[in-house]
């Protein structure tokens, strides 16, 4: 469903991805992992365009993504994403912030995205929330409102940048549950996370960058049974045993 | 210091009527101008926040003409030197025939000049909120123009409330400038009073006491705006 094949991106001189190729396929849970600066998150946003990539091909459900031709925000109403900072809309009510692309992207009708939104907010657990204001949320409330903005578009594939980064330890599972219950139901996802608990709970593959290079990827087993290389090992190493 | 300080000289007719009639001036001129320039601003502020090159780059040498001319300058060459500028029919319409020249030149002169200034709080305020929300806006499917209008205009002009009224406040103060080119508005009336009755302390005292009321009332009307406007929940949307 999603392919990258021999991706690079430079900022200026610097390049931040190298020659990097990967597919997720329908269904699949992929995480991609590595240490800060690695080019993790920059990949996860050339899937749906958010950043631009100078070389090679990247295709999502069979579209070209860096294709100038490309109906950009009509493939990323089908990709749903969620970010490390959530991103909530502030000025507007949690029922708001989910209904928006609902309305003004896909067309629903007022009733329709209510009826959505509705259903949306019990799954992930925040039904009596509906009129707050984000700022009036926990962050683990506001990430669990933003996977559900995102799933609010019926996407046929999640990305998810970092969603437990910049949550306090204690609201980190109320993320991770949510995500493991989509992974459950069978959505492709591919997670930029360093939990690794996740990880070996629901992916399937392991994707493992450093310094804009794809170093690792391979089986959940296999990455997790040792079988992984140096720089893998020393960036697990670091993770782990604290 | 030897002064007859006569204060009814302000009740008195005509100087009564040149009051009224010079504040009526100041808060035409400063309205019109105003009308000018914050939507003239808000377009050329968003300009700069875009991705296209040849727009940002369109709108900041409008931002830089305008802000670094001083105001009576741009006033002068609004009033003489532009309809010279025109070819011959345009240049005798605007000399002759354009209704209310002065008023109609200081109205356009004092927005253009300000909607520079509009321009670069609209682009901090747009720039303040951050990449993520408009990456958060596309990545639903959103087009750019949708996340201006539900994303960060919203917010952003939210923001704006403080250093616009900040503007506003000064687009009435600038409004003197007007009568460099004859506009009588309130402190050319307060200098004809002078001229005239030589009580140059009390007319002067009430432009300026009539310039810190129409200010206040501003201020006042533009906080109930922020109030009306405020998001639940956070204190400072600046702030993020």
């Amino acid at each position: 469903m999603i392919e990258l094949r021999n991706v690079s991106k430079w900022y200026g001189d610097f390049q931040v991805l190298d020659d990097c190729s990967t597919m997720v396929s329908k269904g699949e849970v992929v995480v991609v992992c590595g240490p800060s600066g690695s080019g993790k998150s920059t990949l996860i946003k050339c899937v749906n365009g958010l950043e631009e990539f100078q070389k090679g091909e990247i295709q999502f459900d069979g579209i070209s993504v860096g294709n100038k031709k490309t109906d950009l925000p009509k493939l990323r109403s089908k990709i749903g994403m969620v970010f490390q900072n959530f991103e909530l809309y502030p000025h507007l009510s949690v029922v708001n912030n989910i209904k928006l692309a609902q309305l003004k992207v896909l067309k629903r009708s007022k009733e329709e995205a209510d009826h959505k939104t509705i259903q949306l907010l019990e799954r992930v657990g925040l039904a009596d929330q509906s009129l707050k204001f984000p700022a009036q949320l926990s962050g683990g409330q506001q990430q669990r409102v933003a996977i559900a903005r995102a799933l609010a578009m019926d996407p046929i594939a999640m990305l998810f940048d970092e969603p437990t980064s910049a949550l306090d330890p204690e609201m980190i599972n109320e993320v991770l549950d949510v995500m493991v219950e989509l992974a459950k139901d069978g959505m492709t996802m591919m997670v930029v996370t360093h939990e690794m608990g996740f990880a070996r709970r629901v992916a399937k593959r392991i994707i493992f960058m450093d310094e804009g290079r794809i170093e690792e990827d391979c089986s959940t087993d296999e990455f997790f049974d040792s079988q992984r290389g140096v720089r893998a090992e020393a960036f697990l190493s670091k993770i782990l045993h604290h | 210091m030897q002064y007859n300080w006569d204060w009814g000289v302000i009740f008195r007719e005509p100087y009564q009527e040149w009051i009224i009639s010079g504040i009526g001036w100041t808060i035409s001129v400063s309205i019109a101008a105003w009308i000018l320039a914050f939507s003239l601003g808000s377009i050329i502020g968003i300009l700069r926040t875009t991705n296209n090159r040849i727009s940002r780059r369109i709108a900041t040498v409008y931002v830089e003409i305008f802000r670094n001319i001083p105001l009576i300058v741009q006033m002068f060459l609004w009033y003489f030197v532009f309809p010279e500028l025109l070819p011959n029919d345009a240049g005798m319409w605007v000399k002759r025939e354009m209704p209310m020249p002065e008023f109609t030149t200081a109205a356009v002169c004092l927005g253009l000049y300000t909607a520079s200034r509009v321009a670069e709080q609209v682009r901090s305020g747009i720039q303040s909120i951050g990449q993520g929300q408009n990456n958060a806006g596309l990545a639903t499917g959103l087009t750019t123009v949708q996340v201006y209008r539900y994303i960060l205009l919203p917010v952003g002009y939210r923001i704006m409330i403080p250093p616009l009224t900040s503007e506003f406040l000064t687009i009435f103060k600038n409004s003197s400038v007007a009568l460099t080119i004859g506009v009588l508005e309130i402190t050319a009336q307060a200098r004809q009073i002078e001229e005239y009755t030589f009580q140059g302390f009390e007319a002067f005292t009430t432009a300026t006491v009539l310039y810190i009321l129409v200010t206040s009332i501003v201020m006042i009307l533009m906080r109930v705006v922020e109030g009306r406007v405020s998001i639940p929940g956070m204190i400072s949307l600046g702030a993020k």
